[in-house]
């Protein structure tokens, strides 16, 4: 032991510990940047499946856009989808084994763009999985390109002047969307960038998968996101402008419930 | 002897499934192959079996159900036709990327594009050399009849698995559409989760405490690692090459004269020889079964016996360049095809090996 690890323990007595990370989480440093809120869903959806004591049941599917390694960090069984692909992977294994607690993790280029008809069918066909949407308007991982939740004049590096949406078409509000279908039995939308929201994430993504374990349909939690790199901001103007832009257009709520449909 | 049946190709398909212990089917209707989930639907897997069936949204959507419920370590299956294939081959690349096992079975109509919807064998390439992107191969069986269909079933299966490389039955819509006498299997069971966990220790059935968790994946974002992975793919191909390769040889014993067609157009060769016998000379036919392993060995060796080679197939000559590389030059080998929907005839496959290689008449 070094003498900055003998200090840091000596700082940081067990008996002082007011947050410990949960078991299911790695050690595996997060490769996301600074301020970005994949790291508190991953933490969330793990603390769930912790708390619900299902580890041994629960299969993930990861997505790809920059949470692609989802699976280094998540220590529970996963597999790792083509681009849009992966409800569809979630439906081949939920109905094989639908004893298990099926998830997907998945961005909004991913989601709303090119697997698109994977999220409308398996939404629309009640496949008794959980979908975890993050959206933050904006393809992180290849660079900051337009993402079909893009707002309306927001910058992206392939709309540089703004999203016109007379050339490139409307943010889509694909959340509203599957919310009419009958298939669904829970979608809401959540955010991530302040501790009161937080909490509340993590209460409909526990009801998610409650309403897994009930047979009752799909689940669809959106969880609007910031990209602070992708946006060109620091992670506190980042979450500022969520709040300003991001949250107007996409508000915060459930849209539709078991108990209220 | 078993239960005899007359059925279509690709009701055999069907019904083999089923009786092969698989645990499921998703797939998209498509001509000329929509009696597979046709029959499927008919025969009710899930009460006989427990079984899953769906009709996906799209041949995407169900090639990606397959990849899903693979990665879990079940029995599953997909089908289509060349058009619908294509559509599948992103998640073809990912599943040979990842190593599952499943089977695929193409009913092969002629294209490019929309094409027809009569049979051909232009789908080879796409499925011999790879397919979708990347690195790979599938091992790739050719039925040349309604039993073939059946039996490649559970044959393809048994690859897919001894191998974890999906398997493809590339068939046509002759063979698809056409009945013949069948040979039924006894129903297999499948198997348990705790069979799969036992066997298949790769697959993702939920992380346990006596194990580390399971990823399904293709990705390697190291190119060392990357690399590594692509000889370790290599390596398993050229295995596959050592064990599987399966042809049938049909009077090569003593043949002047090779003719080289599978599926389909092997039958309408079959009778060629048989005529060329009647007239004298000596043909031969040989079928390769397995068209990923390629009996290149065999081609190979009979170069040495034969003075020259024909390949017939429905396509504009695709086969042919590998039996050619398999000859590498030792006699001369010509190709004779049909395309559009359209099956040769024995009579003009046989006097197109007269023209090019017996030579005089």
């Amino acid at each position: 032991m070094d003498e900055q690890q003998a200090k840091t323990e000596d700082i940081i007595k067990k008996e002082n510990l007011v947050f410990d990370k949960t078991k299911l989480l790695t050690d595996k440093a997060f490769h996301y940047c600074p301020g970005c809120g994949h790291g508190v869903v991953h933490r969330l959806l793990m603390e769930v499946i912790e708390e619900l004591d299902i580890q041994e049941k629960t299969i993930g599917i990861a997505p790809v856009g920059c949470s692609v390694l989802a699976y280094h960090y998540m220590d529970i069984d996963m597999q790792e989808a083509a681009h849009g692909r992966a409800p569809a992977l979630a439906t081949g294994i939920k109905r094989t084994l639908p004893e298990k607690y099926v998830f997907t993790y998945q961005g909004d280029g991913d989601l709303a763009a090119i697997g698109t008809a994977e999220t409308i069918h398996s939404c629309n066909r009640g496949e008794n999985i959980t979908i975890i949407f993050i959206n933050n308007g904006i393809y992180g991982m290849t660079g900051g390109q337009m993402a079909p939740t893009t707002l309306e004049n927001m910058k992206s590096s392939t709309t540089p002047y703004g999203r016109n949406v007379k050339q490139m078409g409307n943010p889509l509000k694909i959340t509203e969307l599957v919310a009419q279908l009958p298939g669904t039995c829970f979608v809401t939308r959540q955010a991530v960038h302040k501790p009161a929201y937080v909490r509340k994430t993590k209460k409909a993504i526990k009801k998610a998968f409650k309403y897994q374990k009930q047979e009752m349909g799909l689940s669809f939690i959106e969880i609007v996101s910031n990209c602070n790199s992708g946006w060109k901001m620091t992670p506190n103007d980042a979450n500022k402008w969520l709040e300003n832009n991001m949250l107007p257009f996409y508000p915060l709520g459930d849209l539709k419930t078991p108990e209220k449909k | 002897m078993g239960e005899l049946r007359l059925m279509k190709g690709n009701e055999a398909i069907a019904e083999a499934a089923i009786r092969s212990g698989a645990d499921g089917y998703f797939g998209y209707p498509i001509t000329p192959q929509s009696e597979v989930i046709e029959h499927l639907a008919a025969q009710k897997p899930e009460e006989r079996t427990g079984m899953t069936l769906l009709q996906a949204e799209s041949e995407i959507a169900a090639i990606n159900m397959v990849y899903g419920a693979a990665g879990c370590g079940k029995k599953v299956m997909t089908s289509s036709s060349s058009p619908g294939i294509s559509l599948k081959q992103e998640g073809i690349t990912y599943i040979a990327g990842a190593e599952l096992p499943c089977l695929i079975l193409n009913v092969v109509r002629g294209g490019p594009g929309l094409g027809t919807i009569q049979p051909s064998q232009s789908d080879y390439f796409q499925s011999v050399k790879g397919g979708g992107h990347g690195d790979y191969h599938l091992i790739v069986l050719a039925p040349s009849s309604v039993q073939e269909m059946y039996d490649f079933v559970e044959l393809g299966f048994d690859l897919a698995f001894k191998y974890r490389n999906p398997t493809m039955i590339l068939s046509d819509g002759a063979i698809g559409q056409m009945m013949e006498k069948v040979e039924i299997g006894e129903q297999k069971p499948r198997l348990t989760e705790e069979q799969i966990k036992e066997k298949y220790p790769w697959a993702t059935t939920g992380k346990t405490k006596d194990r580390e968790k399971n990823v399904i994946t293709s990705l390697e974002l190291e190119p060392e690692k990357m690399e590594q992975f692509n000889r370790k793919l290599i390596e398993k191909y050229r295995k596959i090459e050592e064990n599987e390769v399966r042809y049938e040889e049909i009077q090569c014993e003593d043949a002047e004269y090779l003719m080289v067609a599978y599926g389909t157009s092997a039958r309408i060769c079959q009778k060629s020889v048989q005529i060329a016998r009647n007239e004298g000379l000596k043909v031969g036919l040989l079928r390769p079964i397995t068209l990923f392993p390629f009996p290149r060995k065999r081609i190979n060796e009979l170069a040495d016996q034969v003075k020259g080679m024909l390949s017939v197939e429905m396509s504009s000559g695709q086969m042919v360049e590998d039996v050619r590389l398999a000859v590498n030059g030792k006699v001369p080998v010509e190709y004779y095809g049909r395309m559009g929907g359209i099956v040769p005839s024995t009579e003009e496959a046989l006097k197109d090996l007269k023209q090019k290689i017996i030579g005089g008449k």
